[in-house]
């Protein structure tokens, strides 16, 4: 059986599990700010198994930590989930799923799932890719929300361990094998400008948004010029 | 409103977002300008998430370990490290880095 397990642990397989863990760790900081800022160790723990995704969940416990209102946690959280929109339809489009498979796959689609699929090169790697860190993230992040909850700062900063750094290496990881080409490379730059200059301006959560803007309007305008030279 | 009912309200509202995505019409997204828009989205989307993750701290960007990470991580994938050993150099740079000192 040892080969089916190598064969079963493909490279997106592999990635879809370091990036859980370097990222579902982090679960223990939303669970201890959670219960910090006034809420129940069961509302900590329904936000990360229904709302399971960070931005949101720690945009809504911060605006009920500063004193806001419910209205206010739910606007602020729905506002940053609007990119999880963006990549259904991104991942229906690579992945081509089937429908029954849908309800699930929308609950796993986050910003981690989404980068492990997308970074992949034929549709089986997307499609194993997207599950195994849609999954992966899934168990650790709730797994960690609870324990963050229950010990709250007890376990210290994640960023001791410089599981921050991870992530960014994860993320660069996925990237990097795109990046063969001026194009992609072109796009990339612009990408991360617009995300920088955004982060001043804007809710966590929005840069996303507005990279996602500048380099759809990149296709739009090549897309126009390749037509009008036709 | 009390602050459960908050809570599960978002949570719907976040799952009806992500739901939505999908119900576009596969034929519609299937068409070439569509796929190649998926693509462009793509690197796009994950050079937006590296830098998010370097220099973003809530709505300040800050220079710190991690763009340590980043240029190690750089670097191994350029010596085509194998990803874990690509993500570990990412951590253990980053907390060396805060062992000698930077934020």
């Amino acid at each position: 059986m040892r080969a089916s397990l190598s064969q079963r642990l493909t490279p997106a397989v592999r990635m879809g599990i370091s990036i859980a863990i370097a990222v579902g760790v982090y679960g223990v900081s939303f669970g201890a700010l959670s219960v910090a800022a006034g809420l129940s160790v069961w509302e900590t723990v329904a936000l990360s198994a229904l709302m399971f995704t960070g931005g949101s969940q720690f945009a809504f416990i911060a605006v009920i930590g500063g004193g806001g209102a419910g209205a206010a946690a739910w606007a602020a959280a729905t506002l940053l989930g609007v990119r999880n929109g963006i990549y259904g339809m991104q991942l229906k489009a690579l992945l081509r799923p089937p429908g029954k498979a849908i309800p699930l796959m929308a609950q796993l689609t986050i910003d981690e799932s989404t980068a492990t699929a997308v970074a992949q090169d034929d549709h089986d790697e997307r499609v194993r890719g997207f599950w195994t860190a849609g999954v992966g993230v899934y168990i650790m992040w709730n797994a960690f929300t609870l324990l963050g909850a229950l010990a709250g700062n007890a376990l210290g900063d994640p960023k001791m361990w410089g599981l921050d750094g991870a992530a960014v290496a994860a993320f660069l990881g996925l990237l990097w094998p795109r990046l063969t080409d001026k194009d992609p490379i072109a796009i990339a730059i612009i990408g991360a400008i617009a995300t920088i200059a955004l982060v001043p301006f804007v809710p966590p959560g929005i840069p996303v948004l507005g990279a996602a803007a500048v380099t759809a309007g990149v296709w739009a305008w090549r897309h126009y010029h390749r037509r009008a030279a036709a | 409103m009390t602050l459960t009912a908050w809570v599960l309200l978002a949570a719907f509202t976040a799952y009806a977002i992500k739901v939505s995505g999908y119900l576009l019409p596969q034929a519609w997204l299937d068409r070439p300008p569509i796929t190649e828009l998926a693509g462009t989205l793509t690197v796009g989307l994950l050079a937006s998430l590296t830098s998010l993750n370097t220099v973003a701290n809530g709505q300040a960007l800050v220079l710190d370990a991690r763009l340590l990470s980043l240029a190690a991580g750089a670097i191994a994938l350029k010596l085509r490290a194998p990803y874990i050993v690509v993500v570990l150099v990412g951590a253990l740079t980053a907390a060396l880095g805060r062992r000698f000192g930077l934020a």
